[in-house]
């Protein structure tokens, strides 16, 4: 499968901390890894270092479903970086999981970019590898179910 | 709730802008704008630059209080703050800042400045060109989302589907501030007018965005002095004495990866209430508004979230007609503001709510006694004032 965007954009590594380290390793085994509150078992996302519900710092991982809900979405046009310069319309969606507390993630929706965007529809996971000889990762994509 | 308001006790003595270029096409240096437009403000009040003993900036501005005070020859310093947050968010919360510490003692002369050269320092609509990213931007700059006009579609996405609201309002939003800048001089865009065809046959930043809904970038510098309301009694200028001022953001409001409480939301749920109870009117008494475009949806969220429009009424509020100081409803960004006179980090907005009140704008107001302006919607921290004439204090 192609890629969604061209290459050349930025590559997302790990924070120097380590901090989200267990999400990008879950991305790689095609999974979706989110925090989990170990005191008051509530999902959050992006990761931090205390849970914003409990205060606890007692914070776990959790691999979580792969559906999601697209909550908004927006076209993008005009190109912001030189990789995108001949790319054209695509979709960024901002997708909720009803199983994690309706945390939110953002990624691209697999579909005709010019197509109208559903907000509200289900969505699924689809990982998108992208090896590499100095950093590997995944990103999470999105397509309707 | 104690009684504790700054209403009434800080004014502003004077204002001061550079010429206002285009982005890059500054033969200034970014300092050397900076003093310009201090000097120009002090010269506007009739207060010698030698007085200033406070220096209040925001979006973290390069031009740091020591270095200006070294070169103006100022014999005291008393104060230098940096109102936390990028972007223009803190345009109102810079002279907040000043107002506090006028009132609490700390210094009687405070000027609020904002000095920006992108020719000669970078700018912003672009994406970073860097091999890896990490932090909350690794988890959307790959997929494309990665400049400010990016980072907020998706809030007014959300939220003009929630409310039902057409493009057409944001249109209008973006006609308002070009056709006062028409009749300003000082503008960027003075000269070039923006009918409905032109704004509809523009090409799409992102959805809804299109090009004239997103804010110019520019290069320029302004400053605002303040000083005690007593002082500015018998300064060249009429005082706009601030009336209430307020900066902050909801729950969560940078929750990373767009998790934010309060999502499809200019941030200025929580900061109006403290605005009014602090000016003790009500949104019904503002005469002319001064809403930070950095893009037309955070000026929709921004006034529904004063309580200036509600959303249910926000297709038939937003309307040209309504939005012009020429016998409109409420007049708004009366300069051309951030998308038509000059984006200087939102406070040249600052500037123009002041001028109504002098009854020196380009665009007056008639009457105009109460002027509200707000900075930098969708960012956190924001910030507004509300500023009054005589009459209302």
């Amino acid at each position: 499968m192609a890629n969604y965007l061209p290459d050349g954009l930025p590559s997302p590594a790990p924070m120097n901390d380590n901090l989200d380290v267990p999400y990008w390793e879950g991305t790689q085994a095609h999974k979706l890894v989110i925090q989990k509150c170990s005191s008051c078992n509530k999902h959050q996302w992006g990761p931090e270092w205390i849970c914003n519900h409990c205060n606890s710092f007692d914070l776990g991982w959790t691999e979580v479903e792969q559906k999601g809900r697209i909550y908004s979405y927006e076209r993008v046009w005009h190109p912001v970086h030189p990789a995108l310069k001949d790319q054209g319309a695509y979709v960024v969606v901002l997708v909720e999981l009803p199983g994690a507390d309706n945390v939110r993630m953002v990624g691209n929706l697999l579909a005709d970019p010019e197509a109208d965007v559903p907000i509200g529809a289900e969505v699924e996971a689809v990982f998108e590898d992208h090896p590499g000889d100095e950093l590997s990762y995944t990103l999470v994509q999105w397509k309707l179910v | 709730m104690s009684e504790r308001s700054i209403r009434g006790k800080v004014a502003v003595a004077g204002v001061g802008e550079t010429t206002y270029y285009k982005r890059g096409q500054s033969p200034d240096a970014e300092f050397l704008l900076g003093l310009k437009a201090i000097v120009a403000a002090c010269d506007d009040a009739g207060i010698s630059p030698k007085e200033i003993d406070g220096f209040c900036s925001f979006a973290d501005d390069r031009n740091d209080p020591s270095r200006l005070s070294a070169a103006l020859g100022i014999k005291e310093l008393n104060l230098s703050s940096m109102q936390w947050g990028g972007g223009g968010g803190g345009a109102a919360g810079v002279l907040q800042n000043g107002a506090a510490a006028i009132a609490a003692g700390y210094a009687d002369v405070v000027v609020c400045y904002r000095a920006l050269a992108q020719g000669q320092f970078g700018r912003y609509g672009q994406g970073p060109q860097v091999p890896y990213i990490q932090g909350e931007r690794a988890f959307t700059s790959p997929y494309g989302l990665m400049s400010p006009a990016q980072m907020f579609a998706m809030k007014v996405v959300r939220f003009m589907h929630e409310h039902g609201i057409k493009q057409e309002a944001l249109r209008a939003l973006s006609m308002a501030s070009y056709h006062h800048a028409q009749n300003n001089p000082r503008a960027v865009m003075n000269g070039k007018p923006l009918t409905e065809e032109k704004y509809d046959n523009s090409r799409w930043i992102v959805e809804p965005f299109h090009l004239f809904d997103c804010c110019m970038e520019n290069d320029g510098a302004a400053a605002i002095l303040l000083v005690s309301a007593e002082r500015a009694k018998d300064l060249k200028q009429k005082p706009a004495y601030i009336l209430g001022a307020a900066h902050g953001s909801g729950y969560r409001a940078a929750a990373p990866v767009h998790n934010s409480g309060d999502y499809p939301s200019s941030n200025f749920s929580t900061v109006a209430p403290h605005l009014y109870r602090q000016a003790q009117i009500t949104p019904e008494d503002i005469d002319v508004a001064q809403i930070y475009e950095n893009f037309t949806g955070g000026v929709l969220m921004t006034m529904i979230e004063h309580g200036l429009c509600k959303p249910e009424e926000a297709n038939e509020f937003f309307q040209l007609d309504n939005l012009i100081a020429q016998g409109g409803k409420l007049p708004l960004n009366t300069s051309g503001g951030n998308l038509a006179e000059c984006y200087m980090h939102g406070l040249g907005l600052q500037i123009e709510a002041i001028r109504q009140l002098r009854g020196q704008s380009t665009n007056q107001v008639k009457d105009a006694k109460i002027a509200l302006a707000a900075a930098g919607p969708m960012v956190s921290p924001v910030s507004t004032i509300i500023y009054g004439t005589e009459d209302t204090l």
